[in-house]
């Protein structure tokens, strides 16, 4: 894990991390104290109440922890995928799962980040890890 | 020892109106129809009440803009926003209120013209930045996530939540002022419109109009009034998370908690509740709060509402009203689920009256399984 500390930047959590992703690195706030990575950004670790945290770039490793698929008309774009995610680092994020049909996400798959642009504003995606069975 | 809220408080009116459909009326004209109906049943006027106690969906500062409508100016107002479950939530707040004397009359209300004005939920709630790129449909894809997951940990169907459905309707046949009385098959609900999988609409609750106002008054007053006071024996409240990638299992709900605080607080335990009234949006939220609050065990929800078991004849009465998915649901639906215990201790509820009920259980739900709140309220017998 490569260590991507960003003293020089005075903003706040949330502009950390999409500074971060602007680059392709996917990063997460990590607890000085109590070690744990935390998602949504804070400046505060949920865990142990610990103010002093570090940015990490991390895995981009993680399991579906839920999936949904929501129904929508051909001519709306048709049906698409929204998942939870559960990061190998611990933390849970929506996203959802690109390059597979969204009725064949199951709950249990392995998958990989990948950051992507929409409407200019990164933000990260999964697909199926190669690895998985 | 006793808690010390516990019986402290009784309700002494309940009033609905505009259920269903309300043409041409605002939010804040059925909830002040409702109120109406609340004091003509505490035989009170509206210069009695020095409590106001409410949430709202469509005012910023919704006890100023109701205070302003009725023209009541309140010693002490609450308006604590905990989504749908609010209106359960101010039921603890009401009774402190009361018991330290800050009011005499409290009102809790709500009022709401969703289905006329649009069938869009209304809300002025914040986007959720971490969530808004994935597009999930809000609040469905939140309660489906959980449904998902339930499934894959504890095998439970879509037929097993289907019969929740199914279970309210039976009971709305029995409630001629439910809004959907037709009937309905295990069959219809699967093969109705998929919406976020897998939730599709009959899982989900009905979108209407509609008003509901309670008033509470010291116990010690409670039985100056036409009605049968009904006692709060206790409120409990919890919340884990607002967004559903905070919440750290799907398949456990803060319920949990607010569930065993009421408990405590009112002496009482699960085999000693006659009805249960609980939030469902959508049918997991039946079966989530029933295994939550310890009518089951975790994971035999499913086994637990098939078959007709919460339905009519079934050995737990749940949602005698019909539910937010056949008797009601405008926006925010925690108001009408204790109106619906109040009438079944009332002894008021006609062909859905559950026999000999002195304690029933109310649970309402906020954001996405984020607010739980849990109340108990019994008949004079109990206290």
């Amino acid at each position: 894990m490569t260590k991507q500390s960003d003293k020089t930047n005075k903003s706040g959590p949330d502009m950390i991390y999409r500074s971060f992703l602007d680059r392709h690195i996917f990063a997460l706030p990590k607890c000085t104290k109590c070690n744990q990575f935390h998602f949504f950004p804070r400046v505060v670790c949920p865990y142990c109440g610990e103010f002093e945290l570090e940015w990490l770039a991390i895995s981009g490793k993680g399991e579906v922890y839920s999936t949904t698929t929501i129904y929508r008309k051909p001519e709306r774009g048709g049906d698409y995928n929204v998942c939870l995610i559960t990061l190998d680092e611990g933390p849970r994020m929506m996203s959802r799962i690109e390059d597979i049909d969204a009725k064949l996400v199951n709950i249990g798959d392995k998958v990989t980040a990948r950051i992507i642009n929409d409407d200019d504003e990164p933000f990260v995606v999964f697909t199926p890890s190669k690895e998985a069975s | 020892m006793a808690h010390n809220l516990r019986g402290s408080s009784a309700i002494v009116g309940v009033g609905l109106a505009g259920c269903g459909e309300a043409h041409g009326k605002m939010p804040l004209d059925i909830l002040a129809e409702a109120t109406h109906n609340a004091l003509d049943d505490a035989g009170l006027k509206l210069s009695d009440i020095d409590g106001l106690f409410t949430g709202s969906s469509y005012h910023f500062m919704p006890t100023l803009s109701t205070a302003e409508y009725l023209g009541i100016k309140p010693r002490f107002s609450d308006g604590s926003m905990v989504g749908g479950s609010s209106f359960v939530a101010h039921t603890l707040n009401a009774a402190m209120a009361l018991k330290t004397g800050l009011c005499d009359v409290a009102l809790i209300c709500y009022g709401s013209n969703q289905r006329t004005a649009g069938g869009k939920l209304a809300t002025m709630s914040e986007q959720q930045i971490y969530e808004a790129p994935y597009k999930p449909r809000y609040p469905i894809s939140s309660y489906a996530l959980a449904a998902a997951r339930h499934m894959y940990q504890y095998g439970t169907t879509r037929e097993q939540l289907a019969d929740i459905a199914v279970a309210a309707r039976q009971w709305a046949q029995l409630n001629p002022a439910a809004f959907a009385r037709d009937d309905l098959t295990r069959e219809d609900v699967l093969n109705s419109r998929m919406i976020s999988d897998p939730l599709s609409l009959l899982d989900c609750c009905l979108v209407t109009d509609g008003g509901g106002a309670v008033i509470m008054v010291s116990s010690e007053r409670a039985k100056d009034f036409p009605n049968k006071p009904v006692y709060l024996l206790g409120t409990g409240t919890a919340h884990w998370h607002r967004q559903i990638t905070q919440m750290p299992d799907l398949t456990v709900t803060a319920a949990k908690e607010s569930g065993e605080r009421a408990f405590k607080m009112a002496g009482v335990t699960q085999n000693d509740i006659d009805v249960v009234e609980v939030y469902d949006a959508f049918t997991i939220n039946t079966l989530l709060f029933l295994e939550d609050l310890g009518f089951c065990e975790k994971g035999e929800g499913g086994p637990f509402v098939s078959n007709g078991n919460i339905a009519p004849g079934g050995s737990l009465p749940v949602n005698t009203n019909g539910g937010g998915l056949s008797c009601v649901h405008p926006g925010m639906y925690g108001i009408f689920i204790l109106i619906e215990a109040i009438q079944q201790l009332r002894g008021h509820c006609g062909a859905r009256q559950v026999n000999n009920a002195e304690v029933a259980l109310v649970h309402g739900n906020g954001g996405v399984l984020s607010s739980q709140v849990t109340s108990i309220l019994g008949t004079e017998e109990v206290l």
